[in-house]
């Protein structure tokens, strides 16, 4: 039997642009907040595991915080860099191996889309010297496709922004912090059709923290955990169509995504329905409305009628990205998938301000998908 | 013409073929895998003709490795051609991802009809396109 597992500390360093303030340097701000807000000193961590995906090592944070000899592992992959540290802190101690655990994710990218090397990604120069190897062709051409198969209009993806920067309005580690309405959204100019400029998340920097505990340790220091029901990390399975493919199968694949939402619910033991506040990876107005099916929340083509009447919103029948997600926080790689986290846990311990749910939500769910093909989901739940 | 954008990506001729490769298992993949991987792995000739499965627009310069106009020496976003590209389901075969060329946007539609052609890419190189079938066969009347 492997021991519960809680988030007892949550830090963050603002999302967005933070000139003359290394990646790394804000991932030390977001560790001491977390400390902070746990009530532990950094000597009191026993084991750490993070990274970035473009602004290095997360190990020689130990200059700064303090030589107390503690394993620090380097987390280094992609898009689930942050999920994956978090799945190994969660490990280490429910095998009841460590009490305190630190999970931690960073980054500082340049402006404009990310550049990828085919090399990377075991693809052909060709694929990146005609300008295929772009990750906003591939959500451009997932959505457009889906948009036709399941009735989906350009007025909702429009909403999806709209929503994002009016939560972001609300968040005060959101980069965006102003509202942009409809109109603008849908006239902006257009990156890849059918999404425009306001549909599409920036390459952006920030740092999320979280201190993990198990549950004797949480009870010892008194502190206000929200427990680890589940996290889901799975790979593409066979025949799937993901970010950086030249060719796809014919046959019609399963979707990582899928997969991890499945394995966290069938863990976690609840379902799509017991959820009270979601987190879902929005690199661009399409991915919400994709994930919010293949996480189980509605299906192929309902979106429509949910983003026409509201019920993603804050107050709404499942809030969906309530701090503004990546849409309006950027995406620091390394950071990302830990500030769905974070957000999740602030939520639940409601302590969101503005943007707080209102009912007392008992359950958060989080999903962050990338390159090439994977995906994290977890879910977390207020005792 | 120009010099392939890679030599082994399509076939030479007067019918050029995109080619992709036959795994043990009977299946169709695109590209042709190298190295190790190509291991059992017969090269094979895609078909010319295949359905339109996505589409979107390019309207912004590719950074690095980006080779097309507006990334040379001295030029800039200007300089960039916006282009459309897709996927292409070759029937029975493999879904493939390809410019889209002698198109508008707003003709786009899924299952169109599409024909592989050759299309010149850069001052030095060519690379291979999808077009509609349609406009190919009325210009070659």
């Amino acid at each position: 039997m492997s021991e519960n597992v809680y988030i007892i500390g949550a830090g963050i360093h603002p999302f967005g642009r933070t000139d003359g303030r290394s990646g790394r340097e804000q991932g030390v701000y977001a560790v001491r907040e977390a400390l902070k807000d746990a009530g532990l000193d950094w000597r009191d961590i026993e084991c750490a595991y993070g990274g970035s995906a473009a602004a290095g090592n997360a190990d020689i944070m130990v200059n700064e915080l303090g030589l107390t000899s503690l394993p620090f592992t380097n987390v280094a992959n992609g898009c689930a860099t942050g999920g994956s540290a978090l799945a190994a802190s969660q490990q280490a101690i429910a095998s009841g191996m460590y009490d305190l655990a630190l999970a931690v994710g960073f980054d500082k990218h340049p402006r404009g889309a990310f550049n990828a090397k085919p090399a990377d990604y075991g693809l052909p120069e060709w694929y990146g010297q005609t300008g295929m190897m772009l990750t906003t062709q591939f959500f451009a051409l997932k959505i457009q496709r889906y948009m036709q198969l399941h009735g989906i209009t350009r007025t909702a993806l429009g909403r999806v922004a709209e929503k994002a920067f009016r939560n972001g309005t609300l968040a005060p580690h959101a980069w965006r912090r102003s509202p942009v309405d409809l109109e603008t959204i849908l006239n902006a100019p257009m990156i890849n059709d059918p999404l425009t400029k306001y549909m599409f998340c920036s390459p952006a920097e920030g740092a999320v923290a979280l201190i993990l505990a198990s549950e004797k340790k949480m009870k010892e220091l008194g502190a206000d955990g929200v427990k680890i029901r589940s996290i889901a990390v799975k790979t593409r399975p066979p025949n799937s169509f993901e970010v950086f493919q030249a060719g796809v199968s014919i046959e019609e694949g399963g979707k990582p995504t899928v997969l991890a939402s499945q394995a966290a619910f069938e863990k976690a033991g609840v379902g799509p329905e017991d959820i009270g506040v979601a987190q879902l990876q929005d690199t661009e107005s399409g991915a919400e409305i994709m994930h919010m099916a293949e996480n189980g929340f509605c299906k192929d083509g309902e979106q429509e009628e949910w983003l026409a009447n509201g019920w993603s919103e804050i107050g709404g029948r499942l809030p969906v990205n309530t701090d503004g997600g990546c849409l309006a926080c950027g995406e620091p790689v390394g950071a990302s998938g830990l500030r769905q986290v974070y957000e999740n846990v602030e939520q639940l311990r409601g302590r969101a301000g503005e943007r707080q749910v209102p009912g007392k939500p008992r359950f958060g769910y989080s999903h962050v998908y990338g390159a090439p093909g994977l995906s994290a989901v977890a879910i977390l739940e207020r005792e | 013409m120009g010099q392939k954008i890679d030599p082994n990506l399509w076939s030479d001729g007067a019918q050029p073929h995109l080619m992709g490769g036959k795994l043990p298992s009977g299946e169709i993949v695109f590209p042709m895998p190298v190295g190790d991987a190509a291991e059992g792995v017969e090269p094979y000739k895609l078909s010319r003709r295949g359905k339109l499965w996505s589409w979107t627009s390019q309207g912004f310069l590719p950074k690095e490795p980006y080779e097309g106009p507006g990334s040379g020496p001295g030029e800039g976003p200007p300089d960039f051609q916006p282009f459309l590209l897709g996927y292409v389901e070759l029937p029975g075969e493999v879904i493939v991802e390809s410019r889209i060329v002698d198109a508008r946007l707003e003709d786009l539609h899924l299952g169109m009809d599409l024909e592989f052609c050759i299309v010149p890419f850069n001052t030095t190189h060519d690379t291979f396109a999808f077009r509609p079938v349609s406009q190919a066969e009325s210009k070659a009347a």
